[in-house]
């Protein structure tokens, strides 16, 4: 061992003691909180205190760890103790959409949402078996850097390089614009502060982190972060399980509650008052379609209509309010005969969903005929297939195989990586069915004059777009199940205050949902950074550059392509889940293929590998164009009925085809890719 | 052990846990409609398999490959 590395164990030891001070810290921060809330301390404080002390945290790890030598920077001086690597693993993968979105997304779809926890977590199977080892083995520092040696070729594998780094730049930045995006959202949502000022203000606290430390101020910011997105995620669960069931363990206590479920399921289905509620929606979906049906006469009629209502109102000197309303229906209406086409069927559509029948939580694949219970069933399997291959070809995840000391000790960090993120993955669906019971048991049935005050926290936080609506629709003074709208992404939010804990806990799950956007931020940022300065910068443009230029050419891309996606998410591009989705499946269809042939087929070469990617990358990207409304496509293009977000489905055998056949095709690779392949097979010669 | 034992023994064990993982997350959804009627501990046996029991066979196969391939390593060290 020499003076620079320490010898594992002290190091490893070292790194236990220094975090159980953390935890303990962090713990006695919320205490101290909690007991500041009862002395009366506001709330819009508490939420200040959570956002500045965790960003404040996250510098100050960044700002220990500055660096500015080359492995270090790159790959955290690859001697990151298994256990470690996996816990900041799995905060790097732990993003705002499996944090904030994906309870949300089961509460809504029930089975059909587990299509990913299945995928997110069967992924990293195929990370262990086929990829991480022989990243390790390699031992350079980015995905790219592993292409580009493997295909090598008579140029270096300049191509090869260039295409992985387009590739990487390409899925990094969609899914990074993703997270930016929810911190934004977070940060505006609990301390009152614009959209845009949250995002800068996130975004700041990534800098500092990334910027001075790269990988190594990383890695150790992600483990204090997985540690505050585990409590974050687990107490408010444990709570509510232990209200609902008696028992503390949600991930175990929910089979209990499931049955139950299921039977108020049941008993809600055959409910008059339900059943009424759902009548009157059928109704306003069949008026907006008449409506359509007679464009453009009704449009001029509708706006004659309210013209008359608002000269009425006026004419009879009737209250200022109700003046105002009159007048913003009119500001309202569809200012011609097309809009109002556009307008009319999003409202009937929406109405006509809000008729439809409950959806059993626990029963796969419900439908209406046993084709579309099939095409439910095929989309799944398809979205999970989608999700399993993009985790395993996902840049910022595979980088974080090169940071262990040893072939070994990746293998071993892959297990406690998914051991991490099934700590909170066992647990979300848990939350869902317990939220859901809460909300079918307590809210459904009670008074419209005694609603709990988190729904109408959570209607008022935006008045566009409520994230919780409820409005009583037939009129008895009674809430129903069918007029409640919940969104998604209020779900994990709102949990402490639908388990009536104190606010603390609201600002913990907040802080909670921020460390998984940062995290995973940081590492795709780092990622992209990485790619264009080492790969580019230092392999193509400038191989002479010396240790520190790199290091610095590094951070400064850092910091450009940082505000560039700050820019991009301030301009809201669209949901998470679906930018996920996109970043997933493109991953999937153009590294998967290249990256795993690479190691098990000798014969593949440089130009299977072009031909591969790019194959790949254009079906999949085709594919979504094609298909994806918001994108201009349309449904009916669908391929055996594939939604837009499994376009990996074709993607990866297209890409895949094209590999092997453009291989065969060609002459087999040189001596040099076929000791590569050689050298990456072979176990490591240092005993772990 | 030379490189090619060791090489065939590594496919041949990847092999066998690739189609582990691919039986877990297909079969666990293809017949998903047929195993909800079997319960476990209260769940509906296929909400179970998605929801908690196909991950935690995943994570049993990576722990199960973490091992063997240590084991193998060490084998192809000792007789290298």
């Amino acid at each position: 061992m020499t003076a620079a590395r320490p010898a594992p164990r002290t190091f490893f030891q070292r790194l236990t003691r220094y975090y159980s001070y953390f935890t303990l810290a962090f713990a006695a921060f919320l205490a101290a909180l909690a007991t500041l809330e009862k002395e009366g301390m506001p709330r819009v404080w508490i939420g200040y205190m959570f956002m500045f002390a965790t960003i404040v945290l996250y510098a100050s790890i960044g700002l220990v760890s500055r660096t500015s030598k080359v492995s270090e920077y790159y790959v955290a001086g690859r001697r990151v103790p298994a256990l470690y690597n996996g816990m900041a693993t799995a905060a790097d993968w732990i993003s705002a959409a499996s944090f904030i979105s994906l309870a949300g997304g089961l509460y809504l779809h029930g089975f059909d949402g587990l299509a990913y926890v299945m995928g997110w977590t069967g992924g990293y199977c195929l990370v262990a078996l086929l990829i991480a080892p022989y990243l390790r083995k390699f031992g350079q520092y980015t995905i790219p850097d592993f292409l580009a040696a493997r295909y090598g070729g008579a140029r270096g594998g300049r191509a090869v390089r260039l295409c992985a780094v387009a590739a990487t730049i390409v899925i990094s930045f969609t899914y990074v614009v993703a997270q930016i995006y929810a911190v934004g959202l977070i940060a505006s949502r609990f301390t009152g502060v614009d959209f845009s000022v949250g995002i800068f203000l996130g975004l700041a606290s990534i800098l500092v982190c990334s910027f001075l430390g790269g990988m190594r101020a990383i890695t150790w910011t992600q483990v204090a972060q997985y540690i505050i997105i585990l409590a974050a995620f687990l107490i408010p669960a444990m709570w509510l399980s232990a209200k609902h069931s008696g028992n503390p363990m949600p991930q175990v206590a929910y089979g209990k509650l499931l049955p139950q479920l299921s039977a108020r399921e049941a008993a809600l289905m055959a409910d008059d008052k339900e059943a009424q509620v759902r009548a009157v929606f059928r109704q306003r979906a069949d008026d907006y379609q008449r409506r359509l049906d007679g464009l453009p006469g009704t449009w001029d009629a509708g706006r004659v209509a309210l013209q008359h209502h608002l000269d009425g109102v006026r004419l009879r000197n009737a209250s200022l309010l109700e003046i105002r309303s009159a007048e913003r229906a009119l500001i309202a209406y569809p200012k011609n005969p097309d809009d109002a086409v556009a307008a009319w069927t999003a409202l009937r559509d929406e109405n006509l969903a809000r008729a439809r029948p409950i959806t059993p939580h626990a029963a796969p694949f419900p439908g209406p005929t046993p084709e579309a219970s099939d095409i439910k069933r095929n989309n799944f399997l398809a979205l999970a297939f989608c999700m399993m291959l993009g985790t395993a070809a996902l840049p910022h995840i595979l980088m974080r195989s090169y940071t262990t000391p040893s072939v070994d000790e990746t293998r071993r960090s892959v297990f406690w990586t998914l051991f991490f993120i099934l700590l909170i993955y066992l647990t979300i669906p848990a939350l869902a069915v317990l939220v859901k019971y809460d909300v079918y048991t307590a809210l459904v049935g009670s008074d419209f004059a005694h609603l709990p005050t988190w729904v109408s926290y959570w209607a008022n936080v935006d008045r566009a777009n409520p994230l919780i609506s409820i409005a009583d629709v037939n009129g008895d003074g009674i809430v129903q199940l069918a007029e409640i709208v919940i969104d998604g992404d209020v779900l994990v939010l709102a949990t402490p205050e639908i388990a009536g804990l104190p606010y603390v806990i609201s600002g913990l799950v907040a802080a909670g949902g921020l460390a998984a956007a940062l995290s995973t931020a940081d590492g795709l940022l780092l990622a992209i950074s990485n790619a264009l300065s080492h790969d580019v910068y230092y392999r193509i443009v400038d191989p002479k550059a010396s240790t520190q230029k790199r290091v610095t050419i590094s951070k400064l891309i850092l910091l450009g392509v940082a505000f560039v996606a700050a820019y991009s998410a301030s301009t809201k591009p669209g949901d998470i889940l679906s930018l996920v989705g996109a970043a997933f499946s493109l991953a999937a269809s153009t590294l998967f293929p290249a990256l795993v042939v690479g190691v098990f087929w000798r014969r593949a070469n440089q130009y299977g590998a072009l031909a591969g990617m790019a194959t790949g990358f254009v079906v999949c990207q085709f594919y979504m164009l094609h298909t994806n409304p918001v994108l201009g496509g349309s449904a009916a293009a669908q391929w055996f009925h594939i939604a837009p977000i499994s376009a990996g489905v074709f993607g990866v055998p297209a890409g895949l085809a094209a590999l092997v056949v453009v291989s065969l095709l060609t002459p087999p690779p040189d001596a040099h890719s076929r000791a590569f392949v050689d050298h990456v097979r072979r176990p490591d010669e240092a005993a772990p | 052990m030379d490189n090619r034992t060791h090489w065939r023994a590594t496919r041949r064990l990847t092999a066998a846990l690739l189609l582990a993982w691919l039986m877990t997350g297909f079969f666990a959804v293809f017949f998903a409609r047929e195993l909800a009627g079997l319960t476990i501990f209260g769940w509906p046996l296929s909400f179970y398999l998605a929801a908690q029991g196909a991950s935690l066979v995943y994570l049993a196969l990576i722990g199960l490959y973490a091992r063997r391939m240590r084991r193998l390593d060490r084998e192809y060290r000792e007789n290298a």
